[in-house]
Order: C-alpha cells, then structure tokens, then sequence
C-alpha cells in the first residue's frame, strides 16, 4: 500500500468516483497491490519478508504486509 | 582524448538512440551497453535512457535494477563514475538506491507528453555545469509516472543540501513535490531527471537545443577530472 503520507492519485480518482456512482460515506480510498505466491514448507517467512521489501514493494512508498494463508 | 558515454539498452528501452545521439552531438563516443552484459566496456560514464523497461512490470524501473548491467553500473556510480537517468532511467536509478524517492502516478492520472519549461537550481553537477543558475530551458516531457515523491525528511535533505538540479516552471505538470523535475546524488556525479534533454538537442529535431548543456557538461566533468 502507498504509505499514508504519499499522494495517492489513483485512490483520490477512486473516491472521487464513488459518490457521482451513488455510493455515499466513503471518506477516502487508497489503492495498492496484492500478490499471491504459491510457495511450498521450505520458505520461511523471513524469506517472504525479504521479498516483500526486496522486490514486491518499493518501501520508500510502500508499507507491505506478508501474510501466510493455507491452501 | 575521446570521451566514451556508455547507453544502456534494456528490453522496453525507447530513448538509446537518441541518447546516443545526444552523446554524439557534444563530440562524445556513444558506447551501447546491453541490460544482459555487465560489462561496461570502459566508458567514462553512463546513460539509463528512457522508455518502458520490461513493460514497467511490478513498477517502473522495479525490475531494470535486477539487469546485470546495472550491478556494474551501482559499482561504478560508488566510485564516481558520472551517471545521468531520464525518465525511466530516472525510475531506474532510484528504484537502484542510487538517487532517493521514488516517482508514481501523475496527479492528474493522464499521461503528459509537451514541451516543459525547467529552471536549473544547481549549475555544479557532471551534468549540469554548462547552464548558468537559475537558466530556463525548454525540453520535453513525456511520462504518466513522473510525480516525484519521498518522505519530507528527504525532500528537506535535498532541498537544504542544493540538490534539486531541475525544477518545473509554471504548472506543476505531474504532482512532483516541489515541482521537483530532477535530483543528484550527493556527490552531485549521478542526476536524474523526467523531462527529455536528448530530446533537445537540435532545432532541426526538437523544440531547441537546450538540451544538450547538459551533454556537454558530462564532456568538461569528464575532461577535468
């Protein structure tokens, strides 16, 4: 996700849409990304960490968060 | 002596010949670099020239820093080596570390491509020597990712420390925090910037030859060291 203090265009554009579409009460949006990696037992998180701030996510922008889901 | 600039080509590069071009225009020797190779084949400084490198996948410039060219080319800006990054050779480079903060979507969510007015705030760069302080120049801009931002600490580093090379005139074209057009390093021998100045170098071709002060710059940076 784009970090709170960096301008967020496409959110802004996002919730700028939102009430001329009806919906009502959403006082902002911002937008980000979402990655799924299918991994097997052997990576570690300290690994999906690394690539996370590594690669996924540039951090001078962006917050991440990891995440491990069972299939 | 003959200056060789080294220009990189990765896949998605656009501007590589006209950097080339521009390399040339100011009696340069303009050496091609291949994203695949590391070797920079001895040039006295480099180009990461614009255009769409691995189709901005992940983000601008996110996947370019990986290129094997560019470990050679972080080794080499760490010694001094003189490096200029336009556009996504500007994203490149600071997805690299190699300049701070980062650019992102314009503000107006357009995609902006017109001649753009810049003042030059810092005459004392490899890059920039050729132009007089405070110098209006007239080059092209072309980008949809060229609002630069960073953290206010850094935007304050910067500005305190003179680092703000270019600066847009009149509207801010993209939402760049302080109108900020481009930046050096600290040394002040790697610059990066959105606006095209190969683009300009040559009436004939652009909208003046404003640009190519900057290519010139890079010959007595190189010439003197």
């Amino acid at each position: 996700m784009p970090k709170p203090e960096i301008l967020d265009p496409q959110g802004q554009a996002v919730a700028n849409a939102l009430p001329r579409l009806g919906f009502q009460g959403i006082a902002s949006v911002r937008q980000g990304k979402h990655f799924e990696l299918e991994v097997d037992d052997s990576v570690d998180d300290a690994t999906l960490e690394k690539i996370a701030e590594t690669f996924l996510a540039n951090p001078v922008i962006e917050d991440w968060v990891v995440r491990r889901v069972d299939a | 002596m003959s200056v060789r600039v080294g220009v990189i080509t990765f896949p998605g590069t656009l501007d590589d010949v006209d950097a080339a071009r521009a390399a040339r225009y100011a009696e340069a020797e303009a050496v091609p670099l291949w994203h695949g190779d590391p070797d920079l084949k001895g040039v006295d400084a480099v180009i990461v020239p614009g255009g769409f490198s691995y189709g901005d996948y992940l983000r601008c410039g996110a996947i370019a820093r990986f290129a094997p060219v560019m470990g050679s080319v972080i080794e080499a800006a760490g010694k001094g080596m003189p490096v200029l990054g336009i556009c996504n050779g500007f994203q490149i480079l600071c997805e690299a570390g190699l300049l701070p903060g980062a650019l992102i979507r314009n503000s107006g969510l357009h995609f902006v491509c017109k001649d753009q007015w810049l003042a030059v705030e810092n005459n004392t760069t490899a890059w920039s020597s050729r132009y007089e302080k405070g110098a209006e120049i007239l080059v092209p801009l072309k980008s949809g990712e060229g609002g630069y931002q960073a953290t206010q600490s850094t935007v304050d580093e910067l500005e305190g420390e003179g680092r703000v090379v270019f600066r847009y005139v009149g509207d801010n074209p993209n939402g760049s925090r302080n109108n900020i057009a481009g930046i050096t390093s600290a040394n002040g021998r790697v610059v990066g910037l959105m606006p095209h100045p190969e683009h300009a170098i040559d009436a004939l071709t652009g909208p003046t030859d404003d640009g190519l002060g900057m290519f010139l710059s890079l010959m007595d940076a190189v010439v003197n060291a």
